[in-house]
């Protein structure tokens, strides 16, 4: 079964392919090395004012000249004065977007793709493992959590990354333990500073308890911790139905339409990019698929 | 029987094949651009075509895997010859579409759209296996959630007018696919070539109109008989068989199968399967950017899964193998397509076959991933 789907997404131009709406970088937050949280506002306010999106959505984001990339929504979606893409540099748009100040302007398509069952997990505990850029597409999970506290049991974040240095919104995890979310990290080489855990993310799952029947594992990474991170939760015996995915593939029209993104029968800017394990279990572990 | 009444839609008349000249002079008249088979460089194309001299009359076409060759035998047949690399997606699905433009200006960018007039095509010569992917296509690129404006456009617009194929060529097995060798539905107008004169089936109120005042007769019982013979022939002279009873399930149990590292080995990963196929709609968006920035084209490309670029990802390449990105396409095309679109994604064409430099032939892999699956 594939999550839901969007009614209507708000800047997609359907009379000409591809062409984008403009979004002005109203400030810039660098959060470490290689990544920067971009602030965009559409240049028009109508737009802007139609835009919303759900909790794991991502937009196409395009520089003239480069091209689109496909960056999830990082910010909160009850936020509806600015939107937030934090982007790794590490390709030819992702660079370029890199070298915009504050005051220009980028094309946005979107938003696109399924997007985290809040809904259905209410009354459930909801187990966020993430690892490294895995974040961004969780944060707008974890603030709607924040908004609607009560409606969830027992919310765990267990984030890891590679070094301390690259550990993400961490001037946040003490908002998110006040409100009784239990933030858990890890990184893969500590440094002579580091004194928490040591280890990738799925080698920590040993630490929590959990509660089978009502746990819901949310999970977004490097597709080979997302692996282990469901080999792990399956080991608990959380079904198959109550683990969630974020996948990646190249995306370039985020319609469904170009073909890139195919795994198996989906298109993940389309069918995905959150999907019930279920329907992915048959073609996640084929090598090169 | 001269008259000035037009025929009855889903009936079949009977016209000389002169009077033909007559219909692609009406087709132009009312705007369209006539297009069909052409000879051209040795090879057969589509191509703007003015009168029925301009069709490739006499000739036919061998195939086999690898292998084309077009060849005159002075038959007096004008749709024999069995088409090319080329199909009528290049006309609904442009290899190279400008998308927009846009300039810099004080910081913002301004777009603007090209003011091309959108053509409307009169195919002429569309055979069941192809009528069969254009439908796919239609699938593809007007879903009710996706509307590819460009495809639409010219999707509308576009008068068809297929023909029966009575003389298979050695890689063809729309019969196994269930597309052919008769056209079935979705025509304006059908074409049956018999000896001396024209079988014409009416499919739309615009053939009928088109027909109007033209001279013909209904088509007599034995005309008609003739017709169903010759297709008969044509359905039981297929060059190549395949057979679909377990499929797509027969792939994608076999995902692991070490075949695809066999095929692999052989595959030049040169795209040529995936541009002549006429079903494959995977397409890129490219920027063509003025040297001092300031200007920017972007156009949407035909593009292929058998690219190292097209599953290229931050991550790195997930299909960096040839054998990874062969199983992708045959996978999808006779597997996944069908979950996507309610159909298989492969007509039986044979182009594929034809074209592949290696000589690689789904119709034997499949059998293939068969034998040893048991």
């Amino acid at each position: 079964m594939v999550t839901q789907q969007i009614a209507r997404p708000a800047a997609i131009n359907t009379e000409h392919l591809l062409e984008p709406q403009w979004a002005e970088v109203t400030s810039i937050t660098k959060e470490i090395n290689d990544v920067s949280t971009y602030w965009l506002k559409f240049t028009d306010p109508a737009i802007q004012k139609a835009y919303t999106f759900e909790p794991g959505q991502f937009n196409m984001l395009y520089m003239p000249g480069f091209g689109e990339s496909a960056i999830s929504i990082c910010s909160d979606s009850n936020d509806h004065s600015k939107i937030g893409h934090s982007v790794r540099f590490v390709g030819n748009v992702t660079n370029a977007i890199g070298r915009l100040k504050v005051g220009d302007v980028i094309g946005l398509r979107g938003p696109f793709g399924t997007y985290w069952p809040m809904k259905e997990l209410e009354g459930k505990d909801v187990f966020i493992s993430c690892g490294g850029i895995g974040l961004p597409p969780l944060r707008p999970a974890i603030y709607h959590i924040l908004h609607n506290r009560e409606k969830y049991g027992k919310v765990t974040l267990l984030y890891g990354a590679r070094t301390p240095a690259d550990l993400m919104y961490t001037n946040e995890f003490d908002d998110w333990r006040k409100a009784n979310i239990d933030v858990q990290v890890t990184v893969d080489r500590g440094d002579s500073s580091w004194t928490g855990r040591v280890g990738v993310v799925p080698m920590w799952f040993y630490q929590f308890r959990f509660d089978s029947r009502k746990t819901a594992v949310l999970t977004c990474g490097p597709e080979i911790m997302i692996h282990f991170v469901i080999y792990e939760a399956l080991a608990r015996r959380i079904p198959l139905e109550s683990i969630f995915v974020s996948m990646e593939r190249n995306m370039k029209c985020g319609q469904g339409s170009c073909g890139h993104c195919q795994l198996g029968p989906y298109f993940i800017c389309k069918d995905g990019p959150v999907f019930r394990f279920d329907a992915i279990q048959p073609f996640f572990n084929v090598e090169e698929f | 029987m001269p008259n000035d009444h037009k025929p009855e839609i889903g009936s079949t008349i009977v016209i000389q094949k002169e009077t033909f000249n007559a219909i692609l002079s009406r087709l132009k008249e009312k705007g369209y651009e006539t297009i069909g088979p052409r000879v051209k460089n040795d090879t057969l194309i589509y191509a703007p075509i003015e009168q029925m001299d301009d069709l490739p009359r006499g000739y036919i076409t061998e195939q086999d895997a690898a292998r084309f060759h077009l060849k005159h035998t002075g038959h007096s047949r004008y749709f024999d010859a069995i088409p090319g690399a080329q199909s009528w997606k290049q006309f609904l699905f442009p290899p190279r579409a400008e998308l927009f433009a846009l300039r810099k200006v004080n910081n913002l960018w301004e777009a603007s759209t090209p003011e091309t007039k959108t053509p409307s095509y009169a195919f002429i010569g569309v055979r069941a296996c192809e009528l069969a992917a254009i439908q796919i296509q239609d699938n593809i690129f007007m879903r009710s959630d996706f509307n590819d404006p460009i495809y639409r456009a010219r999707r509308e617009r576009v008068f068809i007018l297929t023909v029966d194929c009575m003389y298979p060529a050695g890689t063809c097995f729309c019969v196994s696919m269930e597309t052919g060798p008769r056209v079935k539905a979705g025509f304006d107008l059908n074409l049956t070539e018999l000896e001396d004169v024209f079988l014409l089936t009416v499919g739309s109120e615009i053939a009928r109109d088109l027909l109007k005042g033209i001279p013909f007769e209904l088509a007599s019982a034995f005309l008609l008989r003739n017709a169903d013979q010759g297709l008969e022939r044509a359905a039981s002279q297929m060059g190549r068989k395949l057979d679909i009873s377990n499929l797509p399930d027969l792939i994608l149990n076999n995902l692991d199968h070490p075949h695809w590292q066999e095929v692999g080995a052989r595959c030049l990963s040169c795209t040529n399967c995936t541009q002549v196929c006429p079903t494959c709609f995977c397409w890129d968006a490219t920027d063509e950017m003025s040297l001092d920035g300031k200007e920017t084209h972007r156009e949407r490309v035909w593009d292929s899964c058998f690219n190292p670029g097209y599953s290229y990802q931050a991550g790195g390449n997930t299909r960096p193998t040839i054998r990874s990105r062969y199983r992708q396409w045959l996978s999808h095309k006779l597997g996944t397509w069908k979950q996507q679109n309610g159909t298989l994604g492969c007509v039986g064409c044979g182009r594929c076959i034809t074209w592949c430099p290696a000589e690689i032939d789904l119709t034997k892999e499949i059998p293939m991933l068969q034998e040893e699956a048991r």
